[in-house]
């Protein structure tokens, strides 16, 4: 037994949930409005902070940065003590983590709209900020992997992995990827040029994409999942074979964003061929997912955050099998450049990683704070309002993104291009209309949600719970 | 199972399980992304690829704060249609002084990469300015404020070019020295303008499929 008690650090679990779901409702607000801009140009008033070229990026990078990453600090933070049974090592570091993130995500956010963007899609924070990031994830590595050396259980819990796995390899990617001569202040160029910064940029993006998005979020999938369904996991062995090949196979994805450029074709197809091969994994984990919540279907009637989290397994299977499809090369000449991908995205970022978050914060935060969801209710609207948004969402930008790539390419008996680009942008307003209404039901129960859980937790503390006493299991010889 | 059992040890392991990490998520960029910075064809230029001009490169900067690439792709794919539409297939030679690269990922307006010389200056200022005065059903934003401001409003051009000096754009310390004259009285929209008027220009006889 412990001499003295000692609790887990959840307080700043608390503020990270809540900031995470402050900045969906905001960056979903800039989607919205951007879809909006889509469909009337003019509605940026001729303001330049308001323009679709700089209100885009904040979209992306406050849903990305703000939104995922506090989303994955808070259940990692809140599951790595769990998971090893002991507080955070570091609960100062770790408070300085989560404040200066929010604090670099707004500086971030309004540098964007200031215009200064070092031109790299997911990586437009300009030098400073790119520095600020790296010393802020050491920090969130250095809390995280302190609390698990100093763990109380001797094996490391599947979780474990998959937030390890974020922490290492975006450290990686961002580091190499933001490398950049400043020429002042706020302006740098690329330390690479061309063909070759393109190369590596994919590397970067789609990564971010595979260890930010899909194995951060696995992370909370791992731990949340079976402790909701109060199952354990179904293979432990399945989930071992998944994790590692997933962190070898994602990597070399990369160059499918890049097919038919001007870039090596070598690169491309052995891009095209790892997508491929991405899938078992991907699915792999998936299967062990829907398994583990498979004898607990009954939760499921009443329980709107077991709901949401299954229904973001089937998104996740949905996006991680379209994904290898369009990155089939004859796919590609289709999908590539147009909204088809914007699509796929969204099939990820709102049925399967919003989805996750949001069900992992309704079991969440009425645990941290130590009472009911204040409405049940409210949450049940809000599944079928994600729900809804997000199918209307995917099947509008499917349409605009097939006839997109079928009409560009179509020839007529002569040989000649069938249809101008200008017909052809101007055939896309009803998508981009039902688009924007899809933004607004998904937006809508986003901020019914900020709602509830403010509700939830107004007027509470968090509750300090302590680690269980030290038992000798899990230990090997 | 072996791979089970050396997977056991990692996980008791914190140490090991972040080398792991580290080194299997190394090995697909160390093989596929590592040898193209070495391949010299893509960072040879073409034989008329030339590094951009003051008034050129202040315009791209202005391309990249506005969010020009978020809408506009820059490459051109070796498919008849986009040949038919655009012009010759975009070559890696020709992007050897892009940094970062601009090739974009979505095409919500069309491809720009050889749009140099296809309209006037005084068509691109209008369309600049106010797209739907020149193209109705455009959905593309005004950007007024271009036709307000100096090109060389924040005057620090000559630090952007001795920036590209150093990673090894063969820009002289006499280009360097005469570039805030070169951009004397011209505004962002001019600026603009020229970078757009140089864009895929550099394509040689040889080069047209």
């Amino acid at each position: 037994m412990n001499p003295v008690t000692e609790y887990y650090h959840d307080r700043v679990v608390t503020f990270l949930v809540m900031c995470s779901m402050i900045w969906a409702v905001l960056a979903m607000s800039a989607g919205v409005y951007v879809a909006a801009e889509l469909v009337w140009p003019t509605i940026d008033f001729g303001q330049q902070w308001l323009s679709f070229g700089r209100l885009r990026p904040l979209h992306t990078n406050g849903i990305v940065f703000g939104f995922g990453v506090s989303a994955l600090m808070a259940t990692a933070f809140y599951s790595v003590q769990r998971t090893c049974h002991v507080p955070l090592r570091l609960p100062r570091i770790a408070w300085f983590t989560a404040v200066a993130w929010q604090l670099g995500v707004l500086a971030g956010g309004l540098s964007l709209l200031a215009g200064i963007n070092a031109g790299k899609e997911y990586a437009e924070l300009e030098w400073p900020f790119d520095i600020a990031i790296t010393l802020l994830w050491v920090c969130f590595g250095l809390v995280f992997f302190t609390t698990i050396a100093k763990r109380r259980i001797k094996p490391i819990y599947v979780s474990n992995w998959f937030y390890g796995g974020l922490i290492i390899v975006i450290a990686m990617l961002h580091i190499v990827n933001s490398l950049a001569i400043p020429a002042t202040l706020f302006k740098s160029y690329s330390l690479f040029a061309g063909a070759q910064d393109a190369i590596l940029q994919w590397w970067y993006g789609h990564n971010a994409v595979g260890f930010l998005l899909t194995g951060g979020f696995l992370g909370m999938m791992y731990y949340f999942l079976p402790k909701h369904a109060d199952r354990p996991i179904w293979s432990y062995r399945l989930s071992i074979v998944a994790f590692w090949a997933f962190t070898y196979s994602y990597i070399w994805a990369g160059p499918h964003h890049l097919h038919y450029n001007s870039i090596p074709d070598w690169v491309q197809n052995l891009g095209m061929v790892m997508s491929l091969i991405l899938l078992a994994p991907s699915w792999a984990t998936m299967i062990n997912g829907i398994m583990t919540v498979s004898s607990a279907w009954r939760k499921l009637r009443t329980d709107p955050a077991l709901k949401f989290i299954v229904l973001s397994l089937a998104f996740y299977g949905l996006a991680t099998f379209e994904g290898p499809m369009m990155a089939i090369k004859s796919v590609n000449v289709v999908s590539h450049f147009t909204d088809w991908t914007i699509g796929h995205v969204h099939s990820g970022a709102l049925g399967w990683n919003a989805m996750i978050t949001f069900g992992t914060f309704y079991f969440l935060v009425p645990r941290l704070v130590g009472t009911e969801l204040y409405s049940v209710r409210m949450a049940n609207t809000h599944f079928w309002l994600a729900l809804a948004g997000t199918m209307l969402y995917i099947l509008a930008m499917w349409g605009a993104g097939v006839s997109q790539g079928l009409l560009w390419l179509s020839l007529d008996e002569l040989g000649e291009l069938s249809f101008s680009f200008k017909d052809i942008m101007a055939s896309m307003t009803p998508y981009y209309a039902l688009r924007l209404v899809a933004g607004l039901v998904f937006l809508t129960g986003a901020a019914m949600m900020l709602f509830n859980l403010f509700m939830t937790i107004k007027g509470r503390r968090t509750v300090a719970v302590e680690p269980p006493p030290v038992v000798a299991y899990g230990v090997q010889a | 199972m072996n791979g089970i059992g050396l997977h056991k040890k990692l996980e008791n392991n914190i140490g090991l399980l972040i080398f792991g990490i580290l080194f299997v998520s190394a090995i697909g960029g160390l093989v596929q992304v590592l040898p193209s910075l070495f391949q010299e064809s893509l960072s040879t230029p073409t034989a008329n690829t030339r590094v951009y001009s003051p008034a050129e490169l202040i315009g791209r900067d202005i391309y990249i704060r506005e969010g020009c690439s978020v809408c506009h792709s820059q490459q051109i794919r070796p498919l008849l249609a986009e040949v038919k539409r655009y012009g010759p297939y975009s070559q890696a030679g020709e992007f050897v002084y892009d940094r970062p690269f601009l090739w974009g990922s979505k095409r919500t307006g069309p491809d720009l990469h050889r749009v140099g010389g296809k309209y006037s200056d005084i068509w691109h200022r209008m369309h600049l300015l106010n797209p739907r005065s020149v193209v109705e059903n455009s959905i593309m934003p005004a950007y007024p404020w271009m036709g307000e401001r100096a090109a060389n409003a924040s005057g620090d051009i000559q630090q952007r070019l001795r920036a590209l000096q150093k990673v090894g754009h063969p820009y002289s310390d006499a280009d360097i020295d005469a570039a805030p004259a070169a951009l004397e009285g011209m505004l962002e929209v001019d600026a603009v303008i020229a970078y757009l008027q140089s864009l895929g220009t550099a394509i040689d006889a040889g080069m047209t499929p």
